[in-house]
């Protein structure tokens, strides 16, 4: 079973690894951070199948740790991509 | 019961990886900005979920596949959260910005 994981988690990662291309020709800036946030969920998912096939619960942890710091990535993006000249999304919705 | 178990394993395993596959396809070759984003959500949601699915019958115990069903429910929180904001930045710049 542990060979079949690790194959997976190779497969998932050499998947995220094609979806970098989409941070190499954008072509906005939302479209490199959506790759980010693929590159995030995809690391999860190699971590959680690394945990279980190296019986090493500890790496859970580390996936736990990983999803927090991607959506914090994500909202720094939006922040920072609508903070100066535009209002904040949210604000414009409210109206 | 062993063998039905490590069958689900690897069956929800692979459904997962191939959304992974999937949602990768769709960010790179839907054409616009929305479209990639529909993609990225099938990644958050089931890719993960799949995975977490074939994953609960090894860890062992309860509360280790307690730890992997909320690994799966923030990354899915958090991903619904971050997708409708990178919306909204997509809509306010226009289909090209």
């Amino acid at each position: 079973m542990a060979n079949f994981l690790f194959s997976a988690a190779a497969f998932v990662l050499a998947i995220v690894a094609l979806g970098l291309l989409r941070i190499l020709h954008g072509p906005a800036e939302a479209d490199r951070m959506m790759a980010a946030q693929l590159v995030g969920t995809g690391g999860v998912a190699v971590l959680l199948l690394m945990a279980v096939a190296t019986e090493t619960p500890s790496i859970v942890d580390v996936a736990l740790m990983l999803g927090l710091l991607a959506a914090f990535a994500s909202v720094a993006f939006v922040k920072g991509a609508s903070g100066s000249e535009m209002e904040t999304p949210e604000a414009s919705d409210l109206r | 019961m062993n063998l039905a178990l490590d069958m689900l394993t690897v069956f929800a395993v692979s459904a997962g990886a191939f959304f992974f596959m999937a949602g990768t396809i769709g960010l790179l070759r839907f054409p616009d900005a929305l479209a990639r984003l529909h993609a990225l959500t099938k990644v958050d949601n089931l890719g993960l979920g799949l995975i977490v699915l074939g994953l609960l019958p090894h860890v062992g115990g309860p509360l280790g596949a307690l730890k992997l069903v909320s690994v799966w429910l923030l990354v899915q929180l958090s991903g619904a959260i971050v997708t409708q904001l990178i919306a909204g930045v997509v809509r306010q710049g226009g289909p090209h910005a």
